[in-house]
């Protein structure tokens, strides 16, 4: 058993709050990703639990036990870090087998964690090398090679990928997936990149300012998000935001965008946003790939409307759109073919079944 | 024919941008050739002086011939001074006193660096500054109260250190120990805080992150501390001028200089013969570390 649970968090330095009392609980053999902005404090909430850096006040526990004064060695966890921090003058089975030398583990044991290790990983002709003669996809592969002969009870990666090249990246995101379909560790990832946090996690923490956003399966991140921040920040081309209203035309809630834009609201939503105070400022969000072109039958819940676009990107598989309402750049993915021009006026469907209505003042998604 | 002026007059200013490129370039070569020149000759002709010196006996030096040839060379110097079992022993002394220094300064140093490169403790940071401001205290200022306190030891404890050579291996880390602690300071903060982290979870203490990482990944810059403490020692001639008197316990430099010069009779060529002598040493070790010096000199330059 091996759950981490974070309870009333804090870290203070001086007079910057960076981690601002958060509680999280972490199941046995869970893929745990903590995203979040630079300066979000994920990675100093990541450095607390492997006990890098002292709590200022609250309590973590490793499967069961308070480990607040516990120092790193006795923690029984296992670190990766973004620049490697391989020991530059050990080979790489020397690396490996540093943890399990300090321990006085007998030889022939060390031996064959090693080079399971190493199967595993695929580095096995490289075991003899030194870090300098490894690309930088190899020295992650020894830094997780590092972490696993240990055999821990947790993972920590604190943004492994971000040193490696975007292909190599993707490479390696399968890689360490696969490893822990392999290994079954309870793992705390940290990475700013929502993709990463998306494709790896069992469960995403969104971290922002200190706090937690929101926590979620990817999924539930992706469709229902609890607040602006969340919803702006998973996905991408990003979500698009548009300052509303809600109007009552005829007993019929409308949402209305400018004077010319307003679109009947889908009964669902409707009835969702009953008690949502018709004066109240709030914004639409809608993700960009609910506004696509036209089609000639429309369905119940997508609304038509004209648009003059600003920009196109052609990305092969769709085109991406830019066209301005209220101000507000709005992105928009439509079919290659939709005849979609910069410049070019185009008739523009969306969705909204999928819509979020949001306070502009709180942030909340209603 | 407008069209061809104009061409006239491109080509040209083109010619001569390229063209200046390369002529600042071989200005810049020819001035640090010249200033290279200038520095080498500087700084070898008075070893080249004392070579030739050495090889000439006393009639040949006393008299009024060139100075730069030797007419009559002859070795009696080397071999007088190599069979005195008086030169014998002042370098038997600086070597043992160098070989201590050195490994007291790297036993006090190395520690103390980490310590304050590494373990963030309350003034650390002042102390890492003190360290070094002590360094700037010149020995000329400080043989006067060591000598005091040294004397004051003695009449309290009745240990007498005063002209005994070990005397030095208290006084010379007093130079050595603060530089080469800044030395190591620089080098240990150029290793990347993530290497001592990984070694820390992966269960070392901080006596075996600093042998089993730090002073392996840092050797350059040891070995760069380690030459920088050898050489003080071997030179430093106010100390030991001051510290010791007995002829048995003096050290190279200033055994030369109180028994070659009897009154006012200076014995040159054996004078100069010692100083090559001594300056061998610290020549052949430079000469086989040299790039480990380079390299631990410009640590933190360029992280590689």
């Amino acid at each position: 058993m091996a759950d981490v649970t974070l309870r009333k968090v804090i870290k203070r330095y001086d007079d910057v709050e960076a981690v601002r009392g958060i509680d999280l609980d972490i199941a046995d053999k869970e893929f745990v990703v903590l995203v979040g902005p630079s300066g979000c404090g994920k990675s100093t909430t990541l450095r607390m639990i492997a006990g890098l850096e002292d709590i200022t006040d609250g309590d973590i526990m490793i499967g069961g036990d308070v480990v607040n004064d516990v120092p790193p060695k006795d923690r029984d966890i296992a670190m990766v870090f973004q620049n490697y921090a391989l020991y530059p003058h050990m080979t790489v089975a020397e690396n490996m087998s540093f943890g399990l030398r300090l321990k006085h583990y007998p030889k022939a044991e060390i031996k064959s964690r090693v080079t399971e290790a190493a199967r595993m990983l695929d580095i096995t002709d490289l075991i003899d090398r030194k870090p300098k003669q490894l690309s930088g996809g190899q020295r992650q592969r020894v830094a997780m090679g590092r972490a696993i002969v240990r055999n821990p009870k947790v993972f920590l990666f604190d943004e492994p990928l971000s040193n490696l090249d975007a292909k190599l990246r993707v490479q390696m995101r399968i890689e360490i997936k696969k490893v822990h379909q392999k290994v079954r560790t309870t793992t705390v990832y940290v990475t700013h990149d929502q993709v990463e946090a998306m494709t790896l996690a069992d469960r995403v923490v969104v971290m922002n300012r200190g706090c937690i956003e929101q926590i979620g399966t990817p999924n539930d991140l992706y469709h229902n998000p609890a607040t602006r921040f969340v919803a702006g920040f998973i996905g991408s081309p990003a979500m698009n935001f548009v300052p509303c209203r809600l109007e009552e035309v005829g007993g019929k809630p409308l949402i209305r965008l400018t004077d010319r834009i307003a679109f009947p609201l889908p009964p669902a939503r409707a009835a969702r946003y009953q008690n949502v105070s018709r004066n109240e400022k709030l914004l639409l969000g809608i993700r960009p790939e609910h506004i696509t072109e036209a089609k000639a039958h429309p369905e119940p819940g997508i609304e038509t409307f004209d648009a003059v676009l600003d920009v196109t990107e052609p990305m092969g598989m769709e085109t991406l759109i830019y066209f301005i309402v209220q101000g507000e750049e709005i992105c928009g993915k439509v079919n290659p073919n939709a005849g979609a021009r910069d410049g070019a006026p185009l008739r523009l469907a969306v969705d909204l079944n999928n819509m979020h209505l949001l306070n502009e003042a709180t942030g909340v998604v209603l | 024919m407008a069209s061809t002026a104009v061409i006239d007059k491109a080509a040209p200013t083109r010619a001569v941008k390229y063209g200046s490129m390369s002529r600042d370039r071989k200005w810049a070569l020819r001035w640090s050739y010249f200033f290279l020149g200038v520095f080498a000759i500087f700084s070898l002709v008075p070893p080249l002086y004392m070579f030739i010196t050495s090889l000439k006996g006393s009639a040949e030096i006393s008299a009024a011939t060139n100075p730069w040839w030797v007419f009559h060379p002859t070795s009696a110097n080397y071999v007088g001074l190599l069979t005195s079992n008086q030169f014998l022993r002042f370098f038997w002394n600086s070597a043992m006193v160098s070989i201590f220094v050195v490994t007291i300064t790297m036993l006090i140093s190395v520690p103390a660096a980490f310590a304050l490169a590494r373990m963030r403790f309350w003034g650390s940071a002042t102390l890492a500054t003190g360290v070094f401001l002590t360094y700037l205290v010149p020995d000329t200022l400080l043989f006067l109260p060591l000598f005091k306190m040294f004397a004051a030891f003695g009449d309290w404890t009745g240990i007498q250190l005063i002209n005994r050579w070990y005397v030095l291996l208290i006084v010379y880390p007093t130079l050595t120990v603060p530089f080469c602690t800044w030395i190591m300071i620089g080098y240990f903060a150029s290793i990347p805080k993530e290497l001592d982290e990984a070694a820390i979870i992966d269960g070392a203490s901080w006596f075996q992150t600093l042998t089993r990482i730090f002073i392996p990944v840092a050797m350059p810059g040891l070995i760069a501390a380690t030459i920088f403490a050898f050489t003080v020692s071997w030179a430093q001639f106010l100390y030991p001028l001051v510290f010791t008197t007995s002829t048995d316990q003096l050290v190279l430099p200033v055994g030369i200089i109180t028994t070659l010069i009897k009154g006012d009779v200076f014995n040159w060529g054996q004078i100069m013969t010692g100083a090559l002598l001594g300056a061998a040493p610290p020549l052949i070790i430079y000469a086989f570390l040299m790039d480990y010096y380079i390299a631990g000199l410009t640590a933190g330059a360029t992280k590689g």
